[in-house]
């Protein structure tokens, strides 16, 4: 299958030529489609003439870059000191039951939601905290859980 | 009478407290009955806890702060302050009257969050009207060579973590000879339990530019770069801003001021790895490599960003220079100790009551911070422990809360500085399990470079783990200790080098818990699951069957609207029945 890379084009042009651009450029190209595919990250290998085990190498070292398709929304839980010590495990737990998910999986059967752990948010003193694409909710019990998927399923 | 002013605190924290609906129901407000008031935006002023918070300025009574406010409440709030009445409720800080949270206020000394919180951050006017760019234009008037003497006789220490003179660093990058080079902010703030450098960055982003500014002019480099965790969205938004608006009045840019002088900034967003935070892994980040620590010398002042000399500090470090250049070298060694002189941002999290971000001299006990500006603990669970220097750094117990802030002092107690994190535990915090945790974080966020760093914190954390699940052995304690030592030995960067900190100072001062959990097969601060027992009290249980219903190893046995019973031999301790129980019919112990 052909795939179309009009807008990938738009991005590798305006970093082509510049240093230290790797990053930002797969930073951008990830927000296209949620994840960097196979054939994407090959295509800017070819475009940018740099190795794809190199990129791959770059994109394997942070956590922000992900190689498989994403819910639609994504859930951090934030595992942060303070969030520690108020029971973020309890968070969870509470969401990993609310969105039925099993074995170690991340992503939701019906593609709405993806569950991820980040470092901290730095929202400490509303402990625990978890954000939800770009909001933020603190203070939370796991009885708090279901009424915020709820905001976000439809 | 004066015109009333109302300034809704609208930083990441505000948002996430539900600033956002108070702000625009004040909108609304004006929309209906125009010129009312002022309505502006500004950032943090520290007092997390209380937000969404908003200050009323400009009737008799001064000014009037407001806490924990709603948008049903902020109308009639409003209206008292109007008629000159001091609201009924929700004040905690009245500049005339006594209020909840004054003395909190007035045991802190506040030069590097002097405007946040007080400013709108995305007003560049508001920032001159503060005093904002004056050191700038005072520097731009001084040689390099005088510049940086102010900042080595102030005696200011880099507050990115290891406390190296700012003076002596900028010394090196300046005498390095090269055409190019390059200064850098390091705004990665990877520490858990750390918001300092977002709170500055989204209170006060002009601060931070303004010392950059300064630094480039006295150092010699003509291109910056502030490396930005990408999880800080806000702050980067208001770097944005800050930026253009500085090119646009010459603050920034070409020929800055009209002098020969010229500065190019950028914004680089992180990609999520705490080790680049380290300096030269920072570096290799910018350049668009993974970031893995190189060794040094060379030193990034001899050869840093793309092999030129580069000189690396903290947002915190950089927001102090406007400051020292403006007010010198002697008024701020007045504050603080005589090897740690200025102020500490520190951000209060965890079991304390007044979590947030605070501002004290140096030279202040830990006790002090705690029960003076913290406002002493959230609940009536007595104080354990506080933990400074996240995962690099350690537990300080309830003994050695005298300890004043000073960078050799905390170093003496086995913890470090930090960079300002400070996360109070209460009895109901597990040491061996706080150890366990920051060892996870260690451990994965070990670049694997080094031997000892990458296998050597996976066997401690394995260790640890098994010690919280009640199959330590009492050799696992000295096998803890030879690890850290190999691992402080064998690795490249600080991140291995202080990786063990939190098993060494929890084995000092808590070794009893490390005990109890291997001899005695038991959590002292009831955390550790395994170790727990699980009980049904027959007189609260009222026979629902949710418990039973939950349990995923079918262990809970009884007849409906009958007390049950858990089977000790088979249950899994997983805690389920407890989380059901919507009688506290179930004991953990
Ligand atoms: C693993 C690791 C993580 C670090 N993270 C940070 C950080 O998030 N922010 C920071 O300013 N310094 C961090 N540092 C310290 C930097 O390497 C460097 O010392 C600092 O940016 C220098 O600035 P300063 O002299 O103004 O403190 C880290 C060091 C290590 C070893």
């Amino acid at each position: 299958m052909e795939q179309d890379f009009g807008k990938l084009d738009a991005i590798i042009s305006a970093y082509r030529g510049k240093k230290g651009v790797l990053i930002p450029l797969l930073q951008e190209a990830q927000n296209l489609e949620g994840y960097l595919s196979r054939p994407v990250l090959k295509y800017i290998s070819e475009k940018m003439n740099v190795p794809a085990a190199e990129i791959y190498g770059v994109v394997t070292f942070y956590s922000m870059f992900r190689l498989v398709p994403q819910g639609k929304h994504i859930i951090r839980v934030c595992k942060g000191t303070a969030c520690h010590v108020s029971d973020a495990d309890g968070i969870k737990e509470a969401l990993i039951e609310n969105l039925k998910l099993e074995g170690g999986q991340v992503t939701t059967q019906d593609m709405q939601f993806t569950l991820m752990e980040v470092a901290c948010l730095g929202c400490c003193s509303l402990a625990p905290v978890i954000m939800v694409d770009d909001q933020t909710f603190g203070k939370l019990t796991p009885q708090a859980i279901p009424g915020i998927l709820e905001k976000f399923s439809f | 009478m004066e015109q009333i002013t109302v300034k809704v605190g609208l930083a990441s924290c505000g948002i996430a407290a539900g600033a956002e609906d108070v702000y625009h129901k004040l909108e609304e407000d004006l929309a209906q009955n125009a010129g009312a008031f002022n309505l502006q935006r500004t950032a943090c002023i520290g007092m997390c806890f209380e937000e969404p918070i908003v200050e009323l300025h400009g009737s008799n009574l001064g000014v009037v702060t407001l806490g924990r406010v709603t948008p049903e409440l902020i109308g009639p709030l409003l209206d008292e302050y109007k008629a000159g009445k001091l609201p009924s409720t929700n004040v905690i800080l009245a500049e005339q009257h006594s209020a909840p949270r004054n003395d909190l206020l007035a045991n802190q000394k506040r030069i590097v969050l002097q405007n946040c919180g007080v400013i709108d951050p995305l007003s560049l006017a508001d920032y001159e009207a503060r005093g904002g760019y004056k050191a700038l234009r005072k520097a731009l008037a001084l040689s390099r060579e005088e510049i940086i003497a102010e900042i080595k006789d102030s005696g200011l220490r880099g507050r990115g973590g290891a406390g190296f003179s700012t003076g002596l660093k900028w010394t090196f990058a300046a005498a390095a000879k090269s055409e190019k080079k390059y200064i850098i902010c390091n705004a990665d703030e990877g520490d858990p339990g750390a918001f300092m450098d977002r709170s500055v960055l989204e209170g006060d982003p002009h601060k931070v530019l303004e010392g950059m500014i300064i630094g480039a002019y006295a150092m010699g480099a003509d291109e910056g770069y502030i490396y930005c965790r990408a999880e800080y969205p806000l702050a980067i938004a208001h770097l944005k801003v800050a930026i253009a608006a500085a090119e646009e009045k010459r603050y920034l840019g070409q020929n800055i001021l009209g002098s020969d002088f010229s500065f190019e900034l950028h914004i680089k967003e992180g990609a999520g790895a705490f080790v680049c935070g380290e300096e030269t892994a920072l570096m290799q980040s910018i350049e668009g490599k993974r970031g893995m620590p190189i060794i040094r010398p060379p030193f990034p002042a001899e050869s840093g960003l793309w092999g030129k000399p580069t000189n690396i500090n903290n947002v915190e470090t950089w927001a102090n220079i406007a400051w020292i250049l403006l007010n010198g070298a002697a008024a701020f060694r007045a504050m603080g100790t005589e090897k740690s002189p200025g102020t500490k941002v520190f951000a209060l999290a965890g079991k304390i009551a007044g979590s947030g971000l605070i501002e004290v001299p140096m030279g202040i006990p830990i006790r002090d911070i705690i029960y003076k500006v913290g406002g002493g603990m959230k609940t009536e669970k007595p104080f354990k422990a506080v933990q400074m220097g996240g995962p690099s750094g350690g537990c300080i117990p309830a003994e050695l809360l005298d300890t004043i802030v000073d960078y050799d002092s905390i170093t003496a107690t086995g913890a470090i500085m930090g960079s300002g994190g400070m996360v109070v535990m209460d009895s109901g915090t597990c040491m061996v399990d706080v150890a366990r945790y920051f060892l996870n974080f260690t451990q994965n966020e070990s670049c694997g470079k080094c031997t000892f760093c990458r296998v050597g914190t996976r066997r401690m954390l394995e260790i640890l783990t098994r010690i919280t699940e009640g199959k330590g052995e009492l050799d696992d304690i000295g096998k803890l200790e030879a690890l850290a030592t190999n691992i402080i030995k064998g690795s490249l960067c600080g991140l291995g080098q202080t990786a063990p900190n939190p098993v060494l100072t929890t084995l000092r001062y808590f070794k009893h818990e490390y005990l109890a959990h291997i001899e005695e097969k038991r959590c002292p601060a009831g955390v550790c699951s395994a170790l727990l027992k699980f009980e049904i009290k027959p007189d609260k249980c009222i026979g629902c069957t949710a418990c039973a219903r939950k349990c995923p190893v079918n262990c809970i046995s009884g007849t409906v609207k009958q007390p049950h019973v858990i089977d000790q031999s088979k249950c899994i301790k997983c805690g389920a029945c407890f989380k059901t129980c919507k009688f506290d019919a179930i004991t953990k112990a």
